[in-house]
């Protein structure tokens, strides 16, 4: 790592941060000295990360939950003292093992509809005001702040079997780019982002049979991710290049 | 005045009542709010969240129900959350009348204070669940009144964040039987969640209105201030009030407000607070600074206004601080004729009710306060930009 990857200070929040992408993308912005908070359902794995990543802030609930956003975005806004990048990464499959759209019970469509699609707006909503004021902080004509929304190839291309997530994803995609466009006069970009297919525990629910050999590492979208975030912010554009090498 | 008893930010039929410099009234629906504003005006809030400052519990060395509103803190820093002052109830709810409220147990220092689900309360030996459950805090000392508080609260910041977040309550009072949530009191600009009561000027606020502010040329910009308790229902405290409170002002908004005064443009602040912060970041010299501060004057009628030019307002009830603090802005006897309006206009009161627009009676000296489209008597005698 070099002098010009680091991120020091740049207050990032993610959802889904006690696995898969998220887990990678909380280490490598560990490293490069982010101030980070980050959600996830389960108590006792938000405690494990936040162990293992010192001064990193858990917060235990489910983006799923109406009821629970302000709650997560009171904490988040709390621990970090103000938000530069939110990152919606947590997801949900639908059903599992996935089914033909035919197949798919109503649950299971409304779930991934909560997860990847009504979470992600809800507490963008919640936190658009933190994301707004150090928009308004940057310096003129300086980008402000950011909003990361995990997408996938599934929300362009339509494989059979992935109908609930691959629709979720197709409307989180163009929430992005709605709101990207309503909100960039506010200095707030709000931008889709497909990691590829990683060797995550989400992946092999999916396809429990793949080769992992095959997958993308984590960690190797994480980089993707870290300079997309980076160019974005203006905060280092050789880097952002030098990541996609 | 009616109260308005729903919790509804911006109700379609919300009223504006403006007040210009000469102290002429002119009604309007809330929703042209931007037609009484002019390229180069600047829009100031209050962007600060407001916390869940209501916390049920129990007192443990008397055993009896408490009500504590969390009513004051030393800074916004991030991690200086252990300390508060409090104003303490004892049991009952918001849906009594503050001025009803029974008075809390004797308190003392050292007393425990346990906030949580009431079946982990009555349990206090399952220690291992209740350190996640309640959050416990200790009184430090009583600050002149028995009704007010210094506490302490046990743990790390992240878990006393936790524990608000989890047992917490916004502030409420009798008018509304409905228990708030936290999305019912958050402005659409909310950050920082560090008021103790809505900076509630801020509701009339929503993303179609900055867009349109932005459109017509008006500024729009941002402080953080800890708006403190409007009331306690107690004489002795509430001739206290306001509390000292912590704010933060951005150096863009310096630069905004400056950018204002170059243009000939008006100082428009949404709300009590942002004009007290505003008022105190310009004292004594009226230079204003950016940065962190307390605000702990107050702002009557003999209060001298350095840079706030107008103020959009909630209506509020004669006598209460904030009423108090529109005097700062016009006379009495047009404060009056405009309390008459609002009640023979069925205009609505408190946090969810009608707004008022008022613009400084006297023109600042030593700046150019003049703007061409404002045609208001205040001019006479300013500079020309």
């Amino acid at each position: 790592m070099t002098h010009i990857d680091r991120l020091d200070g740049l207050r990032v929040a993610v959802t889904g941060g006690t696995s898969g992408l998220g887990l990678a993308l909380l280490r490598l912005l560990h490293a490069r000295g982010a101030t980070l908070g980050f959600v996830a359902r389960d108590a006792a794995r938000v405690r494990r990360v936040a162990t293992e990543l010192p001064g990193t802030h858990g917060i235990a609930g489910d983006i799923a939950a109406k009821t629970e956003t302000h709650r997560i975005a009171l904490q988040l806004n709390a621990a970090l003292g103000g938000l530069d990048v939110l990152v919606n990464n947590a997801s949900s499959l639908g059903p599992v093992p996935l089914a033909l759209l035919a197949d798919t019970e109503c649950e299971d469509f409304e779930r991934a509809l909560a997860t990847n699609l009504l979470g992600p707006f809800r507490l963008t909503k919640a936190l658009l005001g933190s994301l707004a004021a150090t928009a308004r902080d940057a310096a003129p004509r300086q980008p402000g702040a950011l909003v990361v929304n995990i997408v996938s190839d599934a929300a362009v291309t339509p494989y059979a079997g992935w109908g609930a997530y691959g629709a979720s994803k197709a409307a989180l995609a163009h929430l992005s780019r709605i709101w990207d466009e309503e909100l960039r006069e506010h200095g707030v970009r709000v931008l889709g982002f497909d990691p590829g297919d990683m060797d995550t525990p989400l992946h092999a629910l999916a396809l429990p049979d793949a080769d992992p050999a095959s997958l993308k590492q984590p960690a190797d979208a994480a980089r993707e991710l870290a300079a997309l975030i980076a160019a974005s912010l203006g905060r280092a554009p050789a880097a952002a290049s030098g990541a996609q090498r | 005045m009616i109260a308005a008893d729903r919790p509804i930010q911006r109700p379609r039929d919300a009223k504006l009542l403006v007040v210009d410099a000469a102290g002429l009234l002119q009604y309007a629906p809330r929703a042209r709010l931007a037609d009484f504003l002019h390229a180069g005006d600047v829009l100031i809030a209050n962007d600060a969240a407001t916390l869940p400052a209501s916390l049920s519990g129990i007192h443990r060395r008397s055993g009896l129900p408490i009500e504590v509103r969390l009513a004051g803190r030393r800074s916004l820093a991030v991690d200086d959350v252990h300390e508060f002052s409090a104003v303490v109830f004892g049991g009952g709810d918001h849906r009594t009348r503050t001025e009803d409220r029974a008075l809390p147990p004797p308190l003392r220092p050292g007393d425990v204070l346990s906030f949580g689900r009431a079946e982990m309360l009555v349990e206090p030996r399952d220690t291992s669940r209740r350190g996640r459950a309640v959050l416990q805090a200790r009184v430090l000392r009583t600050l002149d009144h028995p009704r007010l508080i210094a506490l302490r609260f046990d743990g790390t910041p992240d878990a006393i964040w936790a524990g608000l977040a989890r047992h917490g309550r916004p502030v409420q009072y009798a008018h509304l039987s409905e228990p708030l949530a936290l999305w019912d009191v958050w402005t659409r600009v909310a950050a920082l969640p560090v008021a103790f009561e809505p900076p509630s000027a801020g509701f009339v606020l929503d993303w179609q209105l900055l867009h349109a502010l932005r459109e017509r040329g008006i500024g729009f910009a941002t402080l953080t201030h800890a708006a403190g308790l409007s009331s306690t229902g107690d004489p002795a405290l509430d001739a206290r009030l306001p509390f000292d409170e912590p704010y933060r002002l951005p150096a863009a908004t310096v630069r905004a407000i400056a950018a204002a005064h170059r243009s000939g443009g008006r100082v428009v602040a949404l709300g009590t607070t942002v004009t007290r912060a505003l008022e105190h970041a310009a004292s004594p010299d009226g230079v204003l600074r950016a940065g962190d501060a307390v605000a702990d004057q107050r702002l009557g009628a003999h209060s001298r206004l350095r840079v706030v030019d107008a103020i959009v307002s909630g209506t509020h009830e004669p006598g209460s601080s904030h009423r108090e603090l529109l005097r700062a802005f016009a006379s009495d006897a047009v404060l009056a004729r405009a309390d008459a309006a609002l009640a023979a206009n069925g205009y609505l009161t408190h946090e969810f009710g009608d707004s008022v627009l008022i613009e400084a009676a006297r023109p600042k000296p030593g700046r150019a306060a003049a703007h061409p489209s404002r045609p208001t008597t205040a001019l006479v005698g300013a500079d020309a930009p």
